[in-house]
């Protein structure tokens, strides 16, 4: 095996992926839409109290992030599933756990990365202050790659059910749980002008520690999931 | 097509196998060198994939082992899967790219040879249907296209489940020539067939799983 292989290997997979997305456009916009349509109901629901808005808005952003995540979870693995190309994946003379990487990293960019540009619009449509916004920006940037990862283990677990959606949101959502509460908390504090670094921190840490054991996890569950 | 070097041995030690409580197959044994071709018969549901499946890698036996050149296959992962490719049932091609870039995939997922793309694709008939999408392509075309990936990998084992369905005569006969030819160059088949397949060279081993359901 040449030594450029691998990294070949991931690029051409990465790219892939991007044109898949490309020619399935309605991959990139459903998630985007709904993230978009949900933070902008909210002030219709609750009515358009700014001092009420910028109470819940990093809450509500981080909710809507969550859930349009979870949302197009599935199209990591489940077309490469039906077409048999997962199996190909698994019989490749590659680590599976790097081919994952590339998978997550092009779910990313196709979910996560939008999501992360249009978020500052959201927090001006919520009244957030532009010190928050930039937090937001930041613990968007740090903890929808961890939505990715940690999503990436529970598609993986449940890609051979027929009906795994239900239980995929069981499984990953309470995984969410902390990013959450650590991402919202940390905005929050940002908005009342308090410093963040201890939030950031800890969310930096999800993501370390998701970007080094989720690829593997993942592996293993896809190894399972095939058998 | 094929790297050289030392005689390969694929063999199965006591498998068994064994699906919803109902025993498929136990006991089964064989031996595979290169330039030999196993064929595996046996009615619908009498294990044919499962045992394809098992050689690959993809599923664990539920007794026995597979072993390449002595060692488990488990133990190796991608040291055995560098020496090997399959085509299953499913095709294992996307449909929303060309046959160009399906075959790109596949050639970076293993150990790439020295055939071109391109003519990989003219050898089971599909030049001039490079930059299609595969999604546009007949289901016997597809299937060719799902072949033409055991021509771009450097790989000594071709594990095909049911290479002809779908395929017309003419279909048939230039996979069976690429199948006849792997083997007289040293390869080794493990395959699958309701139709009768003709290796004119090569030293053919059938195992009928009908026999050994237990």
């Amino acid at each position: 095996m040449t030594s450029d292989s691998l990294p070949r290997a991931f690029t051409l997979l990465l790219k892939r992926d991007l044109t898949l997305a490309v020619r399935h456009r309605a991959e990139i916009l459903n998630p985007l839409l709904f993230f978009v349509l949900v933070t902008s109901l909210f002030p219709l629901g609750i009515g358009a109290d700014p001092k009420l808005l910028q109470a819940v808005g990093p809450g509500i952003i981080w909710v809507a992030a969550l859930l349009a995540a979870l949302l197009s979870l599935e199209g990591i693995f489940r077309s490469d599933f039906e077409d048999g190309t997962l199996e190909q994946f698994l019989l490749s003379s590659h680590p599976v756990s790097v081919l994952v990487i590339a998978k997550v990293l092009a779910h990313w960019l196709i979910t996560g990365l939008p999501l992360l540009v249009i978020s500052p619009l959201l927090g001006v449509l919520l009244g957030l202050p532009g010190d928050a916004i930039i937090i937001l920006l930041i613990t968007l940037a740090l903890g929808t790659p961890v939505l990715s990862l940690i999503g990436a283990v529970g598609v993986a677990l449940t890609v051979g059910l027929r009906k795994g959606g239900m239980i995929l949101s069981l499984l990953v959502l309470p995984l969410y749980v902390p990013l959450l509460i650590f991402a919202a908390n940390a905005v929050d504090t940002a908005a009342a002008g308090l410093p963040v670094t201890a939030h950031l921190s800890l969310i930096s840490a999800l993501l370390v520690l998701s970007l080094s054991l989720s690829p593997l996890a993942t592996a293993a569950a896809l190894r399972i999931s095939l058998s | 097509m094929i790297e050289t070097g030392n005689n390969n041995m694929l063999e199965a030690h006591a498998l068994e196998c064994i699906r919803d409580d109902r025993t498929l197959f136990s006991g089964l044994a064989f031996r595979l060198e290169r330039g030999q071709a196993l064929i595996l018969e046996g009615r619908n549901g009498s294990g044919k994939t499962s045992l394809l499946r098992i050689l690959c890698g993809i599923r664990l036996a539920d007794a026995g082992t597979v072993t390449w050149d002595g060692t488990d296959i488990g133990k190796l992962g991608p040291d055995y899967h560098v020496h090997t490719a399959y085509v299953g049932h499913r095709d294992g091609i996307k449909l929303d790219l060309t046959p160009l870039e399906n075959l790109a995939m596949a050639r970076a997922l293993g150990k790439p040879n020295d055939t071109t793309l391109e003519a990989a694709l003219e050898k089971v008939d599909l030049y001039g249907f490079e930059d299609v999408l595969t999604r546009n392509l007949s289901a016997g075309q597809q299937r060719r296209l799902a072949l033409a990936r055991l021509l771009v990998t450097d790989t000594v084992l071709w594990i095909l489940d049911e290479p002809f369905t779908s395929l017309d005569v003419h279909g048939i006969q230039v996979i069976e020539e690429l199948l006849d030819q792997h083997t007289s160059s040293g390869g080794m088949l493990a395959v699958t067939s309701h139709h009768a397949v003709n290796l004119a060279s090569t030293t053919i081993q059938r195992i009928n799983l009908s026999d050994l359901a237990a």
